[in-house]
């Protein structure tokens, strides 16, 4: 099978992939915008990012990011390693392209339990 | 107060909030069922089969299979307002220690899996969220529908405080997983009053 045929170059079902993952990101493991974006980070694209004609696979994350997923999910449907994601986003915050809602602990700076957070959540789990 | 009266914060930011738990547990003591009970997502997992396969040797300190089996479980269930809740399955035994620290910051809390037959396997789990004081629950999963010990012999085995909650699960049933993150959610605002 030639590379036109194949609907997915990276898909390494049938062994290894022709375009290593860390060349995606050009060897680098981390970006100014992303220093450790968590894996259950959600991104979501901004209106500017769907307005963008992005290729590969950054615009692969800006189309699935429509509907907002988090990043351990996007490297599921990339198929790329979570590091190789992080540092995708990272170029996308900074080009505006997506948002990153960052996770919410469960304390607050203080160090206190958030109790708000807990009841909402506990109310979301009773209402499941 | 509910949470009904009180001003919502998070309106103002108006979006999506992920919020994290993490699942701990020994060798195949059902975390991987547990988070595919109530996740709303196929679990992704990286556990390969011979995880489960391993058990009997893979029960000391000695890393037979590292290379095969780094297991992360991850799990969603969406709630209301734009709350997102991740489970993260973390594995049990003290080699996986490294993947903790960082799977485990900013959890709101943790279920700790328990095989009731292999009750020491709970220790690293119930020792991480004690030490790093992040509140759990023990879910004692009810393998064959049977339970090899009773739970007030499982708190006293893992040297509980009688404030932890030790439940008696199907770790299969979408009911139980539900009952038992209530529980743990009741218990960390228990906890922190």
């Amino acid at each position: 099978m030639s590379l036109h045929d194949d609907p997915d170059p990276f898909d390494d079902d049938e062994g290894a992939a022709l375009v290593r993952p860390y060349a995606l990101v050009g060897g680098r493991t981390r970006t100014e915008a992303s220093p450790a974006l968590p894996v259950e980070a959600i991104v979501e694209t901004t209106e500017l990012g769907a307005g963008t004609r992005i290729a590969l696979e950054k615009g692969a994350i800006v189309r699935q990011c429509v509907e907002p997923c988090s990043i351990v999910e996007l490297s599921v449907h990339l198929k790329v390693p979570v590091g190789v994601t992080r540092v995708l986003v990272g170029d996308l915050m900074r080009m505006g392209a997506v948002i990153v809602h960052l996770p919410i602990p469960g304390q607050l700076p203080d160090g206190r339990v958030d109790r708000v957070l807990l009841e909402r959540v506990l109310a979301g789990l009773e209402a499941l | 107060m509910t949470w009904l009266e009180v001003p919502d914060p998070f309106d103002v930011h108006a979006g999506i909030f992920p919020v994290k738990l993490v699942v701990a547990g020994g060798w195949g003591s059902g975390k991987t069922t547990f988070v595919g009970a109530i996740s709303e997502i196929v679990p992704i997992t990286t556990e390969a089969p011979i995880t489960e396969v391993s058990a009997e040797v893979d029960t000391g300190a000695v890393a037979t299979k590292v290379a095969t089996t780094v297991a992360l479980d991850f799990g969603r269930i969406s709630l209301h307002s734009g709350l997102v809740l991740y489970l993260f399955g973390l594995p049990g035994q003290a080699r996986f220690r490294f993947a903790w620290d960082n799977a485990s910051q900013g959890a709101i809390g943790s279920v700790i899996l328990a095989d009731s037959c292999r009750i020491a396997d709970a220790f690293t789990s119930v020792d991480f969220c004690e030490a790093q004081g992040i509140p759990f629950v023990i879910a004692v999963n009810r393998f064959d529908g049977e339970l090899a010990h009773d739970l007030a012999a499982v708190r006293a085995a893992l040297v509980l405080s009688d404030q932890v909650p030790v439940l008696d699960v199907d770790a299969r049933s979408r009911a139980d997983a539900k009952r038992t993150l209530i529980a743990l959610v009741q218990h960390a605002l228990s906890a922190s009053s």
